[in-house]
């Protein structure tokens, strides 16, 4: 069934997009990650103007979101303290990431601005939690490997403005939490991603935050940074599109529910080295497209009527 | 005396007199609905004449349909250490986001370069790129691949041939709009020819225009796009508690 997108301005078959949207539901859920940075890139090749999917995206992982934290709620595994930190640095960020998407959109570089973003960041991110997954494989084979102690004192803890976060249990400083969620929401704004996949390992090896309150308050202060975004690009560049939106949405929530499902049968050392390498291949998939040379070289954009 | 210079001077007058057009258009309104797939305009007309047929070469048909003129920024990648990028970029000042040429023949044979050029008839002639040449080395080779890229999206359309012209009288050509239409004023503009030149025109006007639940979202988005947001936002919260929610009472 084709469907006229308002916003976007392209005629797409609805059922697509109904199931890309649950195809990304159901890996989110299974791996516990918004699915931003899938859903983006899709949304490029089936010929969604950029400008839009990275809008749309960003309201998609909303959807995703919500429903994950209430499930989290549930078991009691989200510290709202540290959560409300992290978002007062990721709407900074996300006001400079807007700002910064408007200067690149100007000068016609937001599509490479964008592309570099997500090889450099997916492919960092995918090759540190393959090689971190790998070895604790490894580990939990070998017994006598030496642990690693949850608590290790850095310079992190020698930082001013210390406060309590009763829920993850820690007595640290406030600015390393606002420094990664002012990163993480800029990367929300530019990326259209809720920036799980930055945020979660940022949250344990650098914040040193128990693993069982990292998914629930990395989603609960994603709502609000992806929500921030989403707004943010519906006032200053007009590219959301409701109605993809829906869709996608449609389709996500469905396919969140039954990968979360799936995802429970799964190890977590074999759900980690999943993610990583499906992190790693949609980085390389972009890089592969920066690399090749195009079969057409020219890209022609409307301008607005004087 | 003067009566006798009378029919000597309708004699002398251009051919524009003797043939003008009557025409007609399916539709002078196109609807873009949630389930709009492009479409399909059927323009036919006739040849109005006071006189018998003028002798010499046969009468052409043009017909064009134009969309609404936009500025364009053409962009070309080059490979900048190792990766494509957007490099050099040149203007067009006026591009329409439509173009459809169908003609009885061959273009080059039953149209004259004077009368293109008046007449802004093919599509290089109806793109104005009034001092672009400045702008980067090869400003033509810009035009050129916007022409061939807006081609491969069905947006330019040449149809040679597609105007039938029944007895020198009776013409009709089909014109496909696509999927990816841009709303606004469409003109249609009717050309009769002799000898490549022009002896007379017609312009009609369809009108383009999102309805429904189109015309709403982009309404919306444009003119209230904090309420649209907040709206999106509030859709999106909602499906989210209703999917864990109904997943809830599964289990």
């Amino acid at each position: 069934m084709q469907l006229y997108l308002p916003i976007a301005e392209v005629s797409v078959d609805a059922f697509l997009i109904l199931g890309l949207g649950g195809i990304v539901g159901f890996l989110s859920g299974m791996f516990g990650v918004g699915g931003g940075f899938l859903i983006t890139p899709l949304l490029f090749f089936i010929g969604v103007p950029p400008a839009v999917a990275v809008a749309t995206g960003a309201n998609q992982v909303v959807a995703s979101s919500v429903s994950g934290v209430l499930a989290q709620m549930k078991r009691k595994a989200v510290d709202f303290r540290m959560g409300t930190v992290l978002l007062a640095g990721g709407v900074i960020g996300s006001a400079v990431g807007i700002w910064v998407f408007q200067l690149m959109t100007k000068a016609g570089q937001i599509d490479l601005f964008v592309q570099l973003s997500y090889v450099v960041f997916l492919g960092l991110i995918g090759a540190m939690m393959l090689q971190e997954s790998l070895r604790s494989l490894l580990r939990s084979r070998n017994v006598n490997a030496p642990i690693r102690r949850s608590h290790v004192h850095s310079w992190v803890h020698g930082l001013p403005l210390k406060m309590k976060f009763r829920a993850s249990g820690l007595y640290i400083s406030v600015i390393p939490p606002l420094i990664v969620g002012a990163l993480v929401g800029f990367l929300a704004a530019i990326m259209g991603v809720g920036g799980g996949f930055i945020m979660v390992p940022a949250m344990i090896y650098l914040l040193g935050m128990p693993t069982k309150v990292v998914v629930g308050t990395s989603l609960f202060q994603i709502i609000f940074v992806t929500a921030f975004t989403t707004v943010m690009h519906a006032v200053t560049n007009q590219s959301l599109d409701m109605l993809l939106a829906l869709l996608l949405i449609l389709g996500g929530v469905i396919g969140a529910q039954i990968g979360a499902r799936v995802g429970v049968r799964l190890k977590a050392e074999q759900l980690r080295i999943l993610l990583s390498l499906l992190v790693l291949a949609v980085s390389l998939r972009i890089a592969f497209d920066l690399l090749v040379t195009p079969n057409e070289l020219y890209t022609v954009t409307a301008g607005l009527l004087p | 005396m003067i009566r006798w210079l009378l029919p000597l001077f309708l004699l002398a007058l251009p051919a524009l007199a003797e043939e003008s057009i009557v025409s007609g258009l399916s539709q002078n309104r196109v609807s873009i609905t949630a389930d709009f797939d492009g479409s399909e305009i059927l323009i036919y007309g006739a040849v109005k004449r006071e006189a018998p047929v003028p002798k010499g070469s046969p009468l052409q048909v043009i017909i064009t349909v134009e969309g609404p003129s936009t500025p364009v920024i053409v962009r070309r990648k080059d490979r900048v250490v190792g990766i494509w990028v957007n490099n050099a970029e040149v203007r067009v000042d006026s591009a329409p986001s439509f173009y459809a040429v169908a003609t009885t023949g061959p273009l080059s044979d039953i149209l004259s370069d004077t009368d293109n050029l008046r007449h802004r008839i093919t599509i290089e002639r109806a793109i104005r790129a009034v001092g672009i040449t400045g702008e980067a080395d090869q400003a033509d080779a810009f035009v050129q691949a916007m022409l061939r890229v807006r081609s491969n999206e069905d947006r330019y359309r040449v149809l040679e041939g597609a105007v039938q012209l029944t007895d020198d009288t009776l013409f009709r050509t089909d014109v496909v709009l696509p999927s990816n239409l841009t709303e606004g004023e469409y003109t249609v503009r009717l050309f009769l020819l002799r000898d490549g030149r022009v002896v007379a025109t017609q312009e009609r006007a369809i009108r383009v225009r999102k309805e429904g639940l189109e015309r709403f979202i982009f309404t919306m988005a444009h003119e209230q796009p904090l309420l649209y947001g907040l709206l999106s936002l509030v859709l999106a919260g909602i499906a989210g508690w209703a999917a864990s929610a109904a997943f809830r009472l599964i289990r």
